[in-house]
């Protein structure tokens, strides 16, 4: 079922619209911020950069223009993304935030193990920030890398409350680089996000413009005769679901940003030929996962969410929502590079430029052809041994097929199918990215160096299923909207399992907050160590956690629609 | 429409049939018991039963292990088993019975049972069942979701989260002027909700109106109610506007969307004087491209007892096949042309022909689809 389709993104008045403006300026409000800090990146045009273990941000509506169109944008000290806040691991972080929106606000502190009231999650670990008013976290940190932060109230986080949140080690860095870069993707819409999920729960499909048509049908009977044209056809329509549902918000609205900038601005990122360059990715957005290469480049994969990983070279790799890769490149030509960053609909991209002297582009790609969501996304292993899926990959082993134990809710309205023998091999790049002849990072290359913080073996499983009824637009896990569930107990101090399973389409990234996710293989053994882990349609996962952060902390679906819809819960360590 | 939607509707015709003789037998059933809304709309729904239907396996608990067991090793079983979906237009209609009274949408009695596993409760992996992809109901041995070992809330009001928040849509899905054999005038097809996931004040309006003077109309008030996941049932009441006096009815009935993506609409009526009638609608969108959308819609009419004040006659009385051709400006924002062909039947034909007025109509019409 590999069909391809042309992208959507031709018509030129779409493509200005995709690109945004060459001079819209995602950065307004200079004036509020603070002059750089000792940490100050070596370009100019870079995102502002806050040192030290003591920070004063501001909350603030503040007009931007990305687009051609003025908007407001949820900014911390007048900027989109906010600064980025670069410390020092084992230091004693005091950030005051204060609120000058009319509504209440907070800010989350992603992948940080601390404790629960610093979280900045509004209604669980606090109150919130209520308009006026000034909270201050203050926490140690206990660990390094790249991490980043976001509001948690609403849809703040899709009006631009966002930014990077960098870690030193105290020990020297296993990867010394001559430049250091932050390259934040992030989608953003002109349009209320309140209304974007309005929208959603009128018409699911509204922003899929790359919807199977009639005339498709035709050319697959042609390529592939009329039987298996019909068949194909008729898998997706009995089930009343849409191959090419990717991501529920698509390029019809948003504008993808890399630092802020729209394709047209070209964010570029200054370097000498023969420098050691590091790229810390962080996926800010609210719905889109992005696929990233540099073309022309290998780049070292050395952290996943914050956390050293034994180093993989890759051409490309996927960032789901939330997640954050550190990656070394190395350029030796005297040219510039393009860091090209497409959705994983194929809708847009975000683009920025390595470049040796300031105002060099290099050729942009085009996005890749749509791939269909193929058999193995609908019904997990059981197409996978088989002829049709036609991607040429081999099958996990069937007699290690794990037992997927429904919950007794899941057979509501708000579940449109169940998966029951899922595939849980991680050496799946995933949809659009199979075969495509480029080597793409799988979950299956990370190995977090050092391996386990916790050797224990899980005494028990705690099994969610990722469900959802795209029709109807409810998101859940085990049927169960947030607001109709229970929290979630982890006892103090023990070492769980949670056993995910993908009973939806699409790509669930699941953050646990306060504590890490150790991801296992398919073999129960320690993977890597993350705070998000995207899991894959028809897919299941498992990882360890081990609950030694007691209070109340959110874990849910980092697509902002669908933690919005429902696809939340409480989680009560005690 | 294209090959493909020409090849599914024949398949689907069978289901378009039970769906009118649905409609047929809650008219029946309305006449002879007007009971409580969910023990009609249920009875009247078994009426509706598909076990017979090829392709379609019942799910029995006790379904032979040896069978789930072989179908993960066997590389063409999944084609197979989506192929055996084939026979299920129909199938998930057996979820509409589903009423309140209903733990769960009752569908998985006879709803595909292709491969699929559950553990047995000894763990024994090898030994697993088949469930149902979509629908079905939840086995005995299923899991619960709760796994708060009776921790709740804290103190804190908790996340401001969306997900039962009430939203609304006003669809004005047909406003245009048409133009037939003996006149211009003008028509409307429209509908409201207002509501969260579970429940929806709906709103529907269609009639029309030529020569200056509102020629047919109705109105209705329902209560929405999601009982699976692609169906929900509707209760309330419509008034019928227009020439000869105003008829008031109350309603049940059944909507959603059923497989290959049609959009249906069945709905019973009782009204006083033991008067019956009920209502099929159906609607499709074919897709040339991102914005070019034909729609087929069907809709059929029956009634109980002749009235023939208002020119309706017993039995099946009409049934207008629309197809619109429009163009999505935006989403939201579609004019559109099309053709329309109104037949009269029966009774409801004799009463037409008395009137001097011929039994089938054929319609150009042109307008707006909108929608916000």
């Amino acid at each position: 079922m590999n069909h391809r389709f042309p992208s959507y993104t031709a018509d030129l008045s779409r493509r200005r619209f995709v690109q945004g403006l060459a001079l819209g300026g995602a950065a307004a409000g200079m004036g509020l911020l603070r002059p750089s800090s000792a940490w100050a990146l070596t370009s100019p045009g870079q995102p502002t950069v806050l040192g030290g273990s003591d920070f004063t941000l501001d909350i603030a509506d503040t007009p931007v223009n990305i687009t051609g169109a003025a908007r407001l944008a949820t900014t911390v000290n007048g900027c989109v993304p906010g600064p980025v806040l670069r410390c020092k691991e084992g230091s004693v972080l005091t950030l005051r935030v204060s609120n000058r929106l009319k509504v209440p606000t907070s800010i989350h502190w992603h992948g940080i193990v601390l404790p629960y009231e610093m979280d900045g999650v509004p209604g669980i670990s606090f109150d919130g920030i209520a308009p006026g008013e000034t909270f201050v976290y203050r926490f140690a940190l206990k660990q390094s890398g790249t991490y980043w932060y976001h509001s948690h109230s609403r849809f703040q986080e899709q009006r631009g409350l966002y930014g990077a949140l960098i870690i030193d080690p105290i020990k020297p860095d296993r990867h010394a680089a001559d430049r250091d870069y932050v390259v934040l993707l992030s989608d953003w819409s002109d349009e209320d996000p309140e209304r974007i999920y309005a929208t959603l729960k009128k018409q699911s499909d509204y922003y899929n413009r790359a919807m199977p048509t009639a005339p498709d049908f035709v050319r697959d009977v042609c390529e592939q005769g009329i039987s298996k044209a019909l068949a194909a056809r008729k898998m997706w329509n009995v089930m009343r679901m849409n191959p090419t549902d990717f991501s529920d918000v698509s390029a019809y609205t948003y504008t993808y940003l890399m630092n802020g900038a729209a394709p047209a601005s070209n964010w570029t990122g200054l370097f000498r030929p023969g420098e050691k360059i590091r790229l810390r990715f962080i996926n800010g957005s609210s719905m889109s996962l992005f696929d990233v290469r540099i073309p022309g480049l290998k780049m070292t994969v050395v952290a996943a969410d914050g956390q050293d990983v034994e180093p993989v070279s890759i051409d490309e790799f996927r960032i789901a929502v939330a997640e954050t890769y550190d990656v070394i490149v190395e350029p030796q030509e005297d040219r510039a590079y393009t860091l090209f960053a497409q959705s994983i609909d194929r809708s847009g991209y975000a683009r920025g430029t390595l470049a040796p002297r300031a105002g060099m582009q290099a050729a942009v790609p085009e996005v890749d052809r749509i791939v269909q969501l193929g058999m193995r996304d609908m019904m997990g292993a059981m197409a996978m041994p088989g002829s049709t899926d036609h991607d040429g990959m081999a099958g996990m082993s069937m007699g290690a097929a794990p037992a997927v134990h429904h919950a007794r809710t899941e057979y509501g309205p708000g579940v449109d199918m169940h998966v029951d023998m899922p595939r849980t091999n991680l050496d799946d790049p995933g949809v659009g990215l199979r075969d495509n002849g480029r080597r793409v990072l799988t979950y299956a290359d990370l190995h977090t160096v050092g391996g386990s913080i916790d050797a224990r073996e899980p005494d028990r499983e705690i099994e969610l299923h990722l469900t959802g009824n795209m029709e109807r637009y409810m998101w859940s896990f085990d049927g169960v909207k947030f607001s109709d569930a229970a929290p979630v107990h982890f006892r103090q101090g023990e070492r769980l399992r949670i056993v995910l399973v993908n009973d939806t389409m699409m790509n669930h990234p699941i953050h646990l907050h306060g504590m890490w996710s150790e991801l296992e293989n398919p073999h129960g053994q320690f993977q890597v160590r993350k705070h998000t882990i995207n899991v894959q349609p028809a897919q299941r996962i498992t990882y360890a956690v081990t609950a030694d952060a007691p209070g109340r902390w959110a874990y849910h679906c980092h697509m902002l629609y669908h933690m919005e819809a429902g696809m939340f819960r409480e989680v009560v360590v005690a | 429409m294209s090959l493909r939607d020409f090849a599914l509707t024949i398949a689907s015709r069978s289901w378009l049939l039970s769906a009118l003789l649905f409609a047929g037998v809650s008219t029946a059933v309305a006449q002879t018991a007007p009971a409580s809304s969910s023990s009609t709309s249920s009875s009247s729904m078994s009426g509706m039963d598909h076990d017979s239907m090829p392709g379609m396996d019942r799910g029995t608990p006790a379904a032979p292990a040896t069978a789930a067991k072989s179908a993960p090793t066997k590389g063409a079983q999944a084609t197979q088993d989506m192929q055996s979906m084939d026979g299920m237009p129909g199938t998930d209609h057996a979820s509409m019975p589903s009423t309140h009274s209903a733990p769960a949408p009752t569908a998985g009695s006879n709803t595909m049972h292709h491969a699929s596993m559950h553990s047995d409760p000894s763990g024994d992996m090898s030994r697993t069942r088949m469930g149902p992809m979509q629908g079905g109901s939840a086995p005995a041995n299923a899991r619960s979701a709760d796994y708060s070992d009776g921790i709740g809330y804290g103190p804190m009001h908790g996340m401001d989260m969306q997900d039962n928040a009430p939203q609304s849509l006003l669809l004005i899905d047909q406003l245009e002027a048409f133009h037939d054999r003996d006149a211009n005038g003008q028509s409307w097809e429209a509908e409201a909700w207002y509501g969260n996931d579970d429940d929806k004040l709906w709103l529907r309006t269609e009639g029309e109106r030529s020569q200056g003077r509102l020629g047919g109309g109705d109105i209705e008030a329902l209560w929405n109610h999601t009982v699976a996941t692609y169906w929900s049932t509707q209760l309330g009441l419509r008034q019928d506007m227009g020439q000869g006096p105003n008829r008031d009815w109350t309603a049940f009935g059944v909507q959603g969307l059923s497989p290959f993506w049609f959009e249906l609409e069945a709905t019973a009526y009782l009204g006083d004087s033991g008067r019956a009638a009920a209502r099929f609608r159906a609607e499709y969108d074919v897709r040339f491209t991102q914005r070019l959308i034909l729609q087929p819609e069907l809709e059929v009419n029956v009634y109980g007892q002749s009235d023939p004040s208002r020119r309706i006659g017993s039995g099946l009385s009409d049934a207008q096949l629309g197809l619109r051709l429009r163009y999505e400006i935006s989403r939201q924002f579609a004019p559109y042309v099309g053709v329309v062909w109104a037949d009269h039947y029966g009774r409801t034909a004799d009463l037409l022909r008395d009137a001097h007025q011929g039994a089938f109509d054929r319609q150009w019409v042109a307008g707006v689809r909108f929608w916000f």
